[in-house]
């Protein structure tokens, strides 16, 4: 017995080695993977929170319309009755969350309103344009057309 | 204290096991934290989106909508707009455009033959290119069908730049990883629809939800000649566009 144990020496030592070597590496592991990692795949399942409280700057129109109902109204009559009203207001969450203190500035029509109606060859064919310097001359559109019903007869 | 060496051994064999075994239990107890949209179950939803190619007038609003809700850098792009211009005589040649990713819109060519618009978004493709190239697992689909970077394990390595075929993706110039499209992940999950889809004027662009049955996305998938952009790259592209004119790439 002594012999074999002074024979394997050597190699006890070696074999303790890598006993401790592995112990460093699953404590390093261990302390460096997050214990949820692999839970819905390959990926940290905390990257899902992080992504997920970012802030959210457009409202969206269901919280418009929760207060300007009146507008809502004469918006649902025109041909911009699908349009959300962040599309031309802006980014207005700050607004939705403190309607006082944050007071957004009305969009210039005859800017704003280039934007989707200036004529373009690549615009679909029933979609309506105008050359804007032909038609009104740099005029502000709302003289004429009110952007929640543009159509010039209808009210 | 007398103490032999195999004794001495054993003890702090046993203290180090013993440690990591707590911290480990330790971890699962803080892991226990409240999460962002508590009544959202992402088992419930795989996302994707209906193009209708017919209804998009090139006016940039989803471009600047993009910018504005996650505060993309300027000159880059999570979603943009395409002009194509064929000509008849020469339609595998395709003539793009795409001034400033169609961010201030688009200066009227005046040029005869076909002229349209095509949005460009990422695909959140099923079996996403990008994903499996990832090195560290720092990009990854959901459970409800998203694409996502993890900012915080992104080396920066721009593997999955390269694998994405359709030029989706770009390295953040300030944090240095990669950056694409999150289907406004932060929106979709507390009920709200993207922000270029609560944007786009004419409707050309709608956030589709194919788990949910009462979606339209099903009618509309079933009674409208759809296409994905490069099928044959077998992606599982869920952005579907109506009417895509075979020139586009």
């Amino acid at each position: 017995m002594k012999d074999f144990l002074r024979s394997t020496e050597h190699l006890s030592r070696v074999v303790l080695l890598l006993a401790l070597g592995l112990i460093v590496f699953l404590l390093i592991r261990q302390a460096v993977i997050p214990a949820e990692f692999g839970k819905y795949g390959h990926f940290r399942p905390g990257a899902l929170d992080d992504i997920r409280a970012r802030p959210v700057n457009f409202a969206g129109r269901e919280a418009c319309e929760a207060c300007h109902s009146d507008q809502v109204e004469a918006k649902s009559k025109g041909k911009h009755a699908n349009i959300g009203c962040e599309a031309c207001h802006g980014a207005l969450a700050k607004h939705a969350e403190d309607p006082t203190s944050v007071v957004p500035e009305l969009p210039k029509t005859e800017v704003l309103c280039a934007k989707c109606h200036e004529a373009n060859a690549a615009k679909p064919k029933t979609f309506p344009q105008v050359v804007t310097a032909d038609h009104s001359n740099g005029m502000p559109c709302n003289t004429c057309h009110k952007p929640h019903n543009p159509r010039i007869s209808g009210d | 204290m007398e103490m032999t060496r195999r004794e001495m051994l054993r003890q702090s064999g046993k203290f180090i096991l013993l440690t990591s075994a707590a911290a480990t239990a330790w971890e699962y107890v803080l892991a226990g934290k409240a999460e962002a949209s508590p009544n959202y179950d992402m088992t419930k939803h795989w996302w994707s989106m209906i193009i209708d190619v017919d209804k998009c007038i090139g006016c940039g609003n989803c471009v600047r909508a993009c910018a504005t809700e996650n505060d993309v850098p300027e000159g880059y792009f999570r979603t943009w707009i395409e002009r194509y211009h064929i000509e008849d005589w020469h339609s595998d040649h395709p003539e793009v455009d795409s001034p400033n990713g169609g961010f201030d819109g688009f200066p009227d060519n005046h040029k005869q033959g076909k002229n349209f618009f095509i949005p460009k978004i990422c695909n959140h493709c099923a079996d996403s290119p990008c994903t499996q190239v990832c090195p560290v697992g720092a990009t990854f689909v959901t459970p409800d069908g998203v694409v996502l970077v993890d900012e915080k394990y992104c080396l920066g390595c721009r593997y999955c730049i390269q694998a994405c075929p359709y030029g989706c993706r770009f390295l953040n110039p300030k944090k240095n990883t990669a950056e694409k499209c999150t289907l406004c992940y932060h929106r979709i999950t507390k009920g709200l629809t993207t922000a270029c889809c609560e944007n786009c004027p004419t409707g050309a662009r709608v956030l589709a939800d194919l788990k949910n049955p009462n979606d339209p996305v099903h009618e509309f998938l079933r009674t409208h000649s759809v296409q994905v952009l490069k099928p044959h790259m077998a992606t599982g592209a869920k952005v579907f566009y109506k009417n895509l004119d075979g020139a586009v790439r």
